[in-house]
């Protein structure tokens, strides 16, 4: 017996610039008010749900069971089993992945995705050899021994050690990375804003039609995502200053994701169970693939989501021509062209050993609600910000039409899936 | 203005003012909660309605006190009851005389005399006289209602229920249920109508079980409390809010274990969008409560056409538009036997300074559901409103104290209402044994002195 899993809707907070509206709230607050709003939506107070996957790729030690913790805080009924997984950036799409499939299994009938991450709940570690002094010092038998322990401690080790968005392998920022990839695939400063701009529009169009009344829940005051920027424009983003690359770079802030605040949550389900329960289903989850690249050998870093495209194509016996919307992660715009230019290239695709090209989008299929660029990119909220979107356009366009996401991560993963409207 | 309220109400506060004659409110009785007092039941003539009434509510009662007339100490002391009455209930359905009222008064004066604080009196009295003298006595009994409720103390109230001829003591069950419990606390010196629907007599504290109810405007003050009243009388509530809103509509909705649809009203497909939520999870609408509203307040003088047209739209134009949608043959529409509740005001009835176009779009609320009450009768779906008053609310709150404390004194409560209050209004009208309720407009305000 085949069961479907089937995305019933989604929910989340307005994203906002890290330090800014959410500053004082926590991951635990962040997801907590992304489940809230989902349970709204869809009646889910006080009742079980089969099981609760999500996760937050900046997280304290103390946040060990994030999510069972948030769903002790939600109107969730406490029974609610929960995991904490993490794939960097693919972690709410992961989450996604990990919830169908126990679904298709038949393990559970209904289950939430989630992904949380807050820049500004970021968990400020001591610096190593404090650490170890105070350690140390714990262990002493006597005083004295604490003592010579204690006065170890030199001025420079009391800084503070902020978590680094680096490449532990390169040591490399993902900006410092992917600016060598714009420069190998030859990526204009012209052609990154054009992406950024026409983020900002759809994603601006979208709010005014109302998209997001079933897909959002203010939080704190806050109503709409705050990084979105309805009036920029290529021109102003023409004046800014490179970011990344050296003086002659391409990447700027505005072509560049910001670090954010956000939370976002998915609704899943087996088809039956939600037909039986009149909870109406947008699609189904037809298949994810998870690739890898190695970087550390030289590889673009954000390109892993490339060789997951083209195997899951393959595997699903479509191409490009079958697929009818493309949500691409805007980790930076940068990364969608060169993605999309990598699609293009035999050479490329050849590579990582797939059979050919996988094809030439028609950006038209292209993020058409906005994406990260416009939205704003809290780490593993960001799949689950886009799955519960690409499914309801998807409904919107009918039975059967299908719809792609890619998601690069750190570590050179790549998540991919597909899922088709019902 | 804070530090002046802090002061007033404070013990020191409290006693000066008592010293100086200001009347301190008493905490009113409210929710499902009887008359902890003795119900005595005055019928007036051969009449068993009150009686019949009673005994479906499954209350026990006693009879009455009498004052008679031309005894030895008529204009002392009349007699009294032994321990404090806690309502009393007159039927004066069958008075139709001057002489008959005299009935009236020999009952009620022994009563008002031991009234408990929130003590209850309710007079049933026919709707309208076939003759002009029983049509006098019609009216003259809302003028002695009326004058009872100014005059009872201690959070005590009078009301008077008209019952159609054809009524039933099954028709009239609900009504004197709600005006003797608790529910009714801020509902004083009122009349309404109660028609003949043939309502199956049965008294039970879940009447909304199983029942979908949308409330407009539910993310916070009586739209939340008016989702929870209901709710805790076994609804399932749809809680309708800006998308803005969204936040504390969430909150609402996963307190009462209801869902949220985050939707402007206005828009044009709100209805469209309503019918589609609950059509969507399989559920068929028993009821929807207008109570989405807003207020532009400018004197006329200084109002434009924009704060004209936005308090029009949003508290009388868009709930018609719903109305249409839901009243259609259409998936997720209103039942049969569905009940519709807007939200009317004193303002709108009586006028308020300041406030024409809200005063236009709640006295239009008024004129709406008297229109349509008799047009959807035949399909059982009843259609009322309620008129608060001065509620106590966050939106309340902003007004300047000295002006607020005004508002709240100027009614025989000598308080401001809760949000609880117009909520249990409104869980009375959409009880499905209120079927016999229809086209009425009920005031909150505790007998406010503003207005009709």
């Amino acid at each position: 017996m085949s069961r479907d899993a089937v995305v019933i809707g989604g929910n989340r907070i307005p994203f906002a610039k890290a330090g800014g509206p959410y500053a004082e709230a926590s991951n635990h607050d962040l997801l907590t008010a992304a489940l809230d709003g989902l349970v709204a939506r869809f009646g889910l107070s006080g009742q079980r749900v089969g099981e609760v996957a999500g996760g937050a790729v900046l997280k304290h030690s103390r946040d060990f069971n994030l999510t069972r913790e948030a769903v002790l805080s939600s109107a969730l009924a406490p029974e609610t089993p929960t995991c904490d997984l993490q794939q960097a950036c693919g972690t709410g799409l992961e989450a996604t992945i990990y919830i169908a499939n126990k679904i298709r299994l038949g393990q559970i009938a209904s289950g939430i995705a989630a992904g949380v991450d807050s820049a500004s709940d970021a968990p400020i570690a001591v610096s190593d050899p404090l650490r170890r002094i105070l350690l140390r010092a714990q262990s002493a038998r006597s005083a004295r021994d604490r003592f010579a322990a204690l006065a170890r401690i030199r001025p420079s080790y009391l800084a503070p050690a902020a978590p680094r968005v680096v490449e532990p392998r390169s040591g490399m920022s993902m900006g410092q990375h992917q600016a060598r990839t714009t420069a190998a695939w030859g990526i204009t400063r012209q052609a990154q804003d054009e992406l950024a701009v026409a983020s900002h529009r759809h994603l601006a169009a979208a709010w005014e039609d109302g998209f997001f009344d079933d897909l959002v829940t203010p939080y704190m005051g806050v109503t709409k995502d705050a990084i979105l920027r309805p009036d920029t424009s290529e021109e102003k983003l023409a004046s800014l200053k490179p970011a990344f690359g050296g003086p002659e770079g391409t990447m700027t802030a505005g072509n560049s994701t910001a670090l954010s605040d956000g939370a976002a949550a998915v609704f899943l389900a087996d088809a039956d169970w939600a037909r039986e329960h009149h909870l109406p289903a947008l699609a189904r989850v037809v298949d994810a693939e998870v690739a890898a690249i190695d970087h550390a050998s030289g590889a673009d870093l954000l390109l892993a989501p490339v060789a997951a495209t083209g195997r899951i194509l393959e595997r699903q016996g479509l191409t490009l021509d079958d697929i009818d919307l493309v949500e691409i992660h805007e980790a930076f715009a940068s990364t969608v062209l060169a993605t999309l230019a990598a699609w293009e290239s035999d050479a490329y695709c050849s590579g990582v050993g797939l059979h050919g090209a996988i094809g030439s989008l028609d950006r038209n299929r292209l993020n058409v609600a906005g994406s990260s660029l416009a939205v704003g990119h809290p780490f593993a909220a960001t799949g689950a910000r886009i799955v519960p979107t690409l499914a309801k356009l998807l409904h919107a366009r009918g039975p059967g039409t299908r719809g792609l996401i890619s998601v690069c991560a750190a570590g050179g993963l790549g998540v991919v899936a597909i899922l088709e409207a019902v | 203005m804070a530090t002046l309220e802090r002061a007033f109400y404070s013990p020191v506060g409290r006693a000066v003012a008592k010293r100086a004659g200001v009347p301190t409110a008493t905490t009113l009785r409210r929710g499902r909660i009887w008359p902890k007092g003795s119900i005595v039941l005055a019928p007036l003539g051969s009449t068993s309605l009150g009686r019949d009434a009673l005994v479906i509510l499954g209350r026990a009662f006693d009879a009455p006190v009498l004052d008679l007339p031309f005894s030895d100490n008529a204009s002392s002391t009349p007699p009294g009851y032994g321990a404090p009455v806690g309502a009393i209930v007159l039927d004066a359905t069958s008075v139709n005389t001057i002489a008959g009222l005299e009935g009236l008064r020999a009952a009620l004066r022994p009563a008002v005399r031991s009234l408990e604080a929130s003590g209850r009196v309710v007079i049933l009295a026919r709707a309208s006289g076939d003759t002009w003298e029983a049509a006098a006595v019609t009216r003259a009994l809302d003028g002695i209602t009326r004058t009872i409720g100014k005059e009872l103390r201690y959070g005590a109230t009078a009301n008077l229920i008209y019952v159609a001829d054809a009524a039933t003591a099954g028709d009239v069950a609900s009504t004197l249920c709600f005006l003797l419990q608790g529910r009714s606390a801020f509902v004083d010196g009122q009349s309404w109508r109660v028609g003949a629907a043939g309502v199956e007599p049965k008294a039970i504290d879940s009447p909304l079980e199983g029942r979908v109810i949308v409330v407009t405007g539910a993310a916070r003050g009586i739209g939340a409390s008016i989702s929870r009243t209901l709710a805790r009388d076994g609804a399932t509530i749809v809680a309708v809010d800006m998308p803005a809103a969204g936040e504390a509509l969430a909150a609402v909705a996963n307190e009462v274990g209801g869902t949220s649809l985050h939707l402007d009203i206005t828009a044009p497909d709100a209805g469209v969008r309503i019918a589609a939520h609950i059509a969507g999870r399989g559920q068929r609408l028993y009821g929807v409560v207008h109570n989405a509203g807003i207020t532009r307040d400018k004197m006329l003088a200084n109002i434009d056409a924009a704060r004209w047209a936005s308090v029009l739209d949003v508290n009388l134009a868009a709930q018609m538009r719903i109305n249409d949608v839901l009243l259609a043959d259409t998936p997720g529409g209103l039942e049969r036997g569905g009940r519709i509740v807007g939200i009317a005001s004193t303002s709108g009835l009586a006028g308020n300074k300041g406030q024409t176009n809200y005063a236009a779009s709640k006295a239009g609320v008024a004129g709406l559901v008297i229109a349509m009450a008799p047009d959807l009768a035949a399909r059982g779906i009843t259609v009322n409103a309620v008129a608060p008053g001065f509620i106590e609310t966050d939106m309340t709150a902003r007004i300047p104290f000295v002006q607020r404390e005004i508002f709240r004194r100027t009614n025989s409560l000598a308080q401001g209402g809760s949000p609880d209050d117009v909520a249990e209004t409104i869980g009375y009208l959409l009880d499905p044994a209120s079927a016999s309720v229809t086209g009425q407009v009920i005031r909150v305000c505790g007998q406010n002195i503003v207005g009709a």
